[in-house]
């Protein structure tokens, strides 16, 4: 990503927070298996897919949203929230003379340029619009490589048999309240798939981008990584400031069968309101993968942004010799909450996890590391490791770490370290003596805590990763 | 004129007074010795003139090169050409120890109109530095200060006044916790450092350090104030007769040095 990308994404306070005025096709507010039926007709989807819909609505009208997570917010009106918004355009036909010149340029200052001339050096980037895909680059160089990324609506209709099978397949519909939702209304997201033994020529990457007010942003990521491929994958994610909240519950989906090796990393930069706690995204997302014999899982992610931040990001080690890792950094400032950790679940025999979480809390943050570690019977020999640090800035912050590990097979070997510390007014003296400013020392000496989780993120992205740990925290300290 | 002027400076922690009216001119070129009992105030003193936020000024007036020290804060004094080599250096965890003196050197050359040193001239600086304390590049990489052991932070601290060329050191206790190899590299160090337009002053608790690094001027602190100057005879005296000769309660032979 170049410097002018990086200035223009770290520039004084949220630089992301712009409206882009563009014509949308819009359900009105309100849900029943009315809308459900609209949306899957607007889409032109198959049968399968709108009764697994209905099956879904009908299941979460049975559910009750979760309270046990450790974030405060004002009860969601779902009748309130638009289900389905899409910028107006022609269906997307792989050009982009097609796609609303007003998207363009919204991707444009957010850094992400889709003009075939100015493409990220070998990153294939799938545009999402207000949970529609409007772009995606570098088709054709993946097509030869043999990898289908797409849209997920795309993949519904040129690949029904793959979404047929592999959707749900990690997340039940019947997850949780969320993943439920998510299920009966998602209206687009990412899709991808690498045949066996390929390794995925490029990064690929999907820029999400909320745009339209009112509207819930459901999208549905599904990749799969048949045997022994390898795919390295980043997600980006960024919205318009608003004064009002707004959900964001997604599901991602990845499975690694043998031999696969997934990595999945995501820069959440989502609006997370403003100093006084208006405003800001809900950002309630189901991430896990399943890990085959021999596969590797790892994910990485920045968590920056989103007013409030509840997800987990976990891997079902069912293989034998299958390994999971999660690396974390997430920062809560202002009034911003975070309830984020992760779940590894042992099957295979031999299997191995590593959980890295660094948790920033500034102002008057509150950031909580919850994390799972099981280890079934069948896991012989499994092992575990877990460090979870925090690291508070000034006193109106909190940090809680909730580990809860449950072992059936004595076999295992499960390690937990924690720390807590504060940022240390000797350290910030001993910056500041040599000649260092106060703001770019808290930014050095937090990205120094969170190195361990950065040189896990693709190196442009690590860049992009550190330069926004520094703006999030601008007035921060002192 | 003087590089450093301090008059009738008296601060307090809390509700704690602990320097109570220090005078001291140093001029460019000189070397000053700071000599005193534990507890007596050198690193109060060292911390206040280099902007430590924990203390209170509460009378007295700081001139440097002309500005008014105490209305900075520490990174403009720093920036100013005020260097303070800590007696317990700090660590930075995950922040390399290169990393971490380029974007010194480079915030200090910006604030002087200088062009800032890329990656690789600094490097070739920092070797040529390094060589002065004798400390190795493998080293360079680690994170700052951690892990190191305490001669290695004290050589560090040299290190990076090498690199930062300051106009006023302000060394505390440097030689401390170091045995007899270390000190007369630190010192080393320090002598090659020596030049007529900077000045140091250097803190210590022991004589020893003295023997390497030859002060212009000795001056014993003793409760917050300073009791006797003198020339570089008066460090002698002292280690012949100990701070007890000077009448002053926290009487403790100075001769043995801790390694
Ligand atoms: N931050 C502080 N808080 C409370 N007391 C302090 C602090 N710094 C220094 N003091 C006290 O001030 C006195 C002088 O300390 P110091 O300047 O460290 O002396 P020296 O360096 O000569 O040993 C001591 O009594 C010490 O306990
Ligand atoms: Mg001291």
């Amino acid at each position: 990503m170049s410097t002018d990308t990086l200035q223009e994404l770290t520039r004084k306070g949220y630089s992301a927070g712009f409206v882009t005025d563009v014509e949308a096709d819009t359900l009105p507010p309100g849900l029943d298996e009315d809308v459900i039926r609209q949306l899957s007709r607007k889409k032109g989807e198959p049968s399968f897919l709108l009764e697994w819909r209905l099956k879904s609505y009908r299941h979460w009208l049975t559910m009750k949203e979760p309270r046990w997570q450790a974030v405060r917010y004002a009860p969601i009106d779902y009748q309130a929230i638009r289900y389905y918004s899409a910028p107006k355009q022609k269906p997307k036909k792989g050009s982009l003379d097609e796609v609303d010149p007003e998207i363009l340029r919204t991707y444009e200052k957010l850094g992400i340029p889709l003009h075939e001339q100015k493409l990220l050096q070998n990153v294939a980037v799938d545009a999402v619009f207000d949970s529609v895909s409007v772009a995606t680059t570098f088709r054709d160089k993946l097509y030869k490589a043999g990898v289908i990324f797409c849209s997920f609506s795309e993949a519904v209709r040129e690949h029904p048999e793959l979404v047929e099978r592999y959707l749900g397949s990690v997340v039940p519909y019947s997850d949780n309240f969320f993943a439920a939702l998510n299920s009966a209304v998602f209206s687009d997201g990412s899709f991808c798939y690498v045949p066996k033994g390929v390794r995925c020529p490029m990064e690929l990457s999907t820029y999400f981008r909320i745009n339209a007010a009112d509207t819930g942003q459901f999208e549905r990521t599904l990749l799969v990584a048949d045997e022994g491929a390898t795919v390295s994958y980043l997600e980006g994610c960024t919205a318009p400031m608003r004064d009002t909240n707004q959900l964001h519950a997604a599901v991602v989906e990845l499975v690694a069968l043998d031999g696969a090796n997934i990595k999945y990393s995501t820069v959440q930069n989502w609006y997370p309101g403003d100093a006084e706690g208006r405003g800001g995204i809900f950002n309630f997302v189901t991430k896990r993968g399943i890990a085959h014999r021999d596969a590797k899982i790892s994910w990485t992610q920045v968590e920056t942004g989103s007013a409030i931040t509840w997800k987990y990001p976990s891997v079902i080690l069912k293989g034998d010799n299958a390994v999971g890792e999660f690396y974390s950094v997430a920062l809560t400032n202002h009034r911003q909450q975070a309830d984020t950790g992760t779940k590894m679940v042992h099957i295979g025999k031999n299997t191995r996890s590593t959980i890295v979480s660094k948790g920033i809390s500034a102002g008057h943050g509150q950031n909580t590391y919850r994390g799972l570690v099981k280890v079934l019977k069948s896991a012989q020999d499994a092992r575990n490791y877990t460090q979870c640090d925090s690291l508070l800035l000034g006193d109106k912050c909190g940090a809680h770490t909730l580990p809860y590990i449950e072992v059936k097979n004595a076999s295992s070997q499960v390690e937990h370290e924690a720390s807590t510390s504060k940022i240390g007014e000797d350290q910030l003296f001993y910056c500041r003596q040599r000649g260092i400013s106060q703001e770019d020392a808290v930014s050095m000496i937090v990205n120094g805590f969170c190195r361990q989780v950065f040189k896990e993120l693709p190196m442009e992205f690590a860049v992009e990763a550190q330069k926004l740990l520094g703006v999030s925290l601008e007035g921060s300290v002192g | 004129m003087a590089l450093l002027s301090v008059r009738n400076l008296h601060a307090r922690v809390g509700d704690k007074d602990i320097l109570k009216g220090i005078d001291l001119e140093v001029g460019p070129g000189e070397v000053h010795a700071i000599m005193g009992p534990n507890g007596s105030g050198k690193s109060t003193l060292a911390g206040v003139l280099a902007g430590r936020e924990a203390y209170t000024v509460t009378q007295g007036e700081v001139s440097f090169d002309g500005q008014d020290l105490l209305s900075l804060p520490a990174e403009k004094r720093a920036l100013a050409g005020v260097f303070l080599g800590f007696q317990y250096p700090v660590e930075i965890p995950g922040v390399g120890n290169l990393h971490f003196l380029r974007t010194a050197l480079n915030a200090q050359r910006r604030s002087r109109g200088l062009e800032e040193l890329d990656a690789m001239d600094f490097l070739q600086l920092a070797r040529e530095k390094a060589k002065l304390v004798q400390l190795d590049t493998a080293f360079m990489n680690r994170s700052v200060n951690e892990g190191f052991s305490g001669g290695e932070k004290k050589r560090n601290e040299i290190f990076q006044m090498a690199v930062l060329q300051p106009r006023l050191a302000l060394l505390d206790e440097t030689d401390s916790g170091l045995d007899i190899d270390a000190l007369r590299i630190v010192a080393g160090g320090v002598n090659a450092l020596r030049s007529k337009e900077r000045g140091m002053v250097v803190i210590t608790h022991y004589q020893r350090l003295l023997d390497y690094i030859v002060p212009d001027r000795v001056h014993v602190m003793a409760a917050g104030r300073i009791v006797r100057s003198g020339g570089r005879e008066l460090a002698l005296e002292l280690e012949e007769k100990g701070y007890g000769w000077l009448g002053l309660e926290q009487a403790k032979a100075p001769k043995e040095a801790r390694s």
